[in-house]
């Protein structure tokens, strides 16, 4: 359980990444948190020439707020964003999945921008990305540009950055008017990996119809899935128990989970249905809990 | 492959070393600088045997490299009894038996000082929650949660 040898390199500039990037190729590794890729290294399952340690460049952490979006960068750890009083104003959505995230010795260390590279298909960020529409920004040798969460997964461990690229910034929508949200999962223990999981936000008109919804699962394929024929039938109806159920046999129907030593394919896909449920059921209670404090 | 040398300052002491790039924090800790305090369990994150307090906020020793630590400010459980005498924490966990074999206390210590001083008088399921990261095979767990209980109720205002 020792890590194989490795050069290690850690730059001061984005610029200077870049060159390393395309000095050593493939045999190069980005070092962000460490809290996924360490283990791997301790167990010997990848073997990187070289190690370009992200830790030393600190224009790639910061939160801010731009238009319709927040800017987060990549190197920004899980535990700045869960105590970031701009995103829990802003992105509740986003501050209750990376509450769920590892444990909190895992949080201090890791980064949003390592764990959306790394695309687990059992992380909350990536179910989280995808719901809300947001994008990366990925930054080659004089070449910048923004990839959409939906281009972004591209299966197990696999994202459409390219080798040479870096992503610096992590773009998340702000929540709209009259939403509510819920990051609902079921691990067997806190802060474990989850079994299944579920990232949705739920916007009602003025007269109480649904006139959007965003889904949008982890552990239950080999990147996050989007519920999107689940989330369309919702639009137009009123919320209930019914509308909510008969969305969640949609998402039974779309995912294809896997079974491993933790559960089955199909307790995960009975997980999927009756989390959607939960999370969709939570979603509003705080969108109704939001109209009535409007109100009132 | 390239040794590098780095300088960091653990319980209050400041250390000079040349590491090789692999040497993991725990190893450090341990073999380098002979603190032992610092157990070494799963070493890939799971168990929490491994915690340390790198700034003042509780990690993995063995999810980080010895090498990017030039200029960190370490706190081991070596770092929590001063003079002979035992942390408040540390008293609350003798005087509960929040501790068995021992194996996952150091961890446990590590984990939860910095959590009680922002945790006045934490609710059972919050401390449950706060341990959740560190494995323990021998109590069961009450007795932890009673000691931190205790000590979150009667040890503030140590650091």
């Amino acid at each position: 359980m020792k890590p194989p040898r490795f050069a290690y390199h850690d730059p001061t500039t984005i610029e200077e990444v870049l060159d390393l990037l395309h000095l050593h190729g493939d045999e190069a590794k980005l070092l962000a948190g460490g809290q996924s890729l360490i283990p791997v290294l301790n167990m010997r399952l990848t073997s990187p020439k070289v190690l370009i340690d992200l830790g030393r460049i600190p224009m790639l952490a910061f939160i801010r707020e731009e238009a319709g979006f927040l800017a987060l960068g990549a190197m920004t750890r899980h535990a700045l964003v869960e105590r970031s009083a701009l995103v829990a104003q802003r992105q509740p959505l986003l501050a209750e999945a990376i509450r769920q995230v590892g444990h909190p010795q895992i949080r201090n260390r890791g980064t949003i921008g390592g764990s959306l590279a790394h695309a687990d298909p059992a992380a909350e960020l990536p179910a989280v990305l995808l719901a809300l529409g947001g994008s990366v920004v990925v930054q080659g040798r004089g070449a910048q540009r923004e990839i959409a969460a939906a281009d972004l997964f591209q299966g197990l461990f696999t994202t459409a950055i390219g080798p040479t690229e870096l992503l610096t910034e992590v773009r998340v929508p702000v929540l709209p008017e009259r939403t509510g949200w819920a990051f609902v999962e079921l691990a067997r223990r806190h802060g474990d990996f989850a079994l299944a999981g579920v990232a949705c936000t739920l916007t009602l008109a003025p007269d109480g119809q649904i006139a959007g919804c965003q889904l949008a699962l982890t552990g239950v394929g080999a990147g996050p899935v989007q519920g999107s024929a689940a989330a369309s039938s919702l639009v137009g109806k009123m919320p209930s128990a019914t509308s909510f159920a008969e969305a969640a046999a949609l998402v039974q129907a779309a995912v294809e989970p896997e079974s491993d030593i933790h559960a089955t394919a199909a307790y995960r896909r009975h997980l999927a249905g009756l989390l959607t449920e939960r999370a969709l059921a939570q979603a509003l209670a705080r969108v109704s809990r939001l109209e009535g404090g409007a109100a009132g | 492959m390239s040794m590098r040398p780095i300088s960091l300052t653990v319980n209050g002491t400041t250390f000079t070393r040349t590491v090789e790039p692999r040497l993991l924090l725990s190893d450090f800790l341990r073999h380098e600088l002979g603190l032992t305090g610092t157990h070494v369990g799963c070493e890939h994150g799971v168990c929490g045997a491994c915690t340390v307090l790198l700034d003042g906020a509780p990690v993995r020793s063995c999810l980080a490299f010895a090498i990017q630590m030039d200029g960190a400010t370490i706190t081991t459980v070596e770092g929590l009894a001063s003079d002979g005498e035992l942390h408040p924490l540390q008293e609350a966990f003798q005087e509960k038996h929040g501790l068995q074999c021992g194996f996952c206390t150091p961890g446990i210590l590590m984990t939860m000082l910095p959590w009680i001083a922002e945790h006045p008088n934490p609710t059972e399921a919050e401390i449950r929650e706060a341990l959740s990261g560190n494995l323990c095979r021998c109590t069961g767990y009450q007795k932890i949660v009673e000691a931190v209980q205790l000590a979150a109720g009667g040890g503030r205002g140590e650091g």
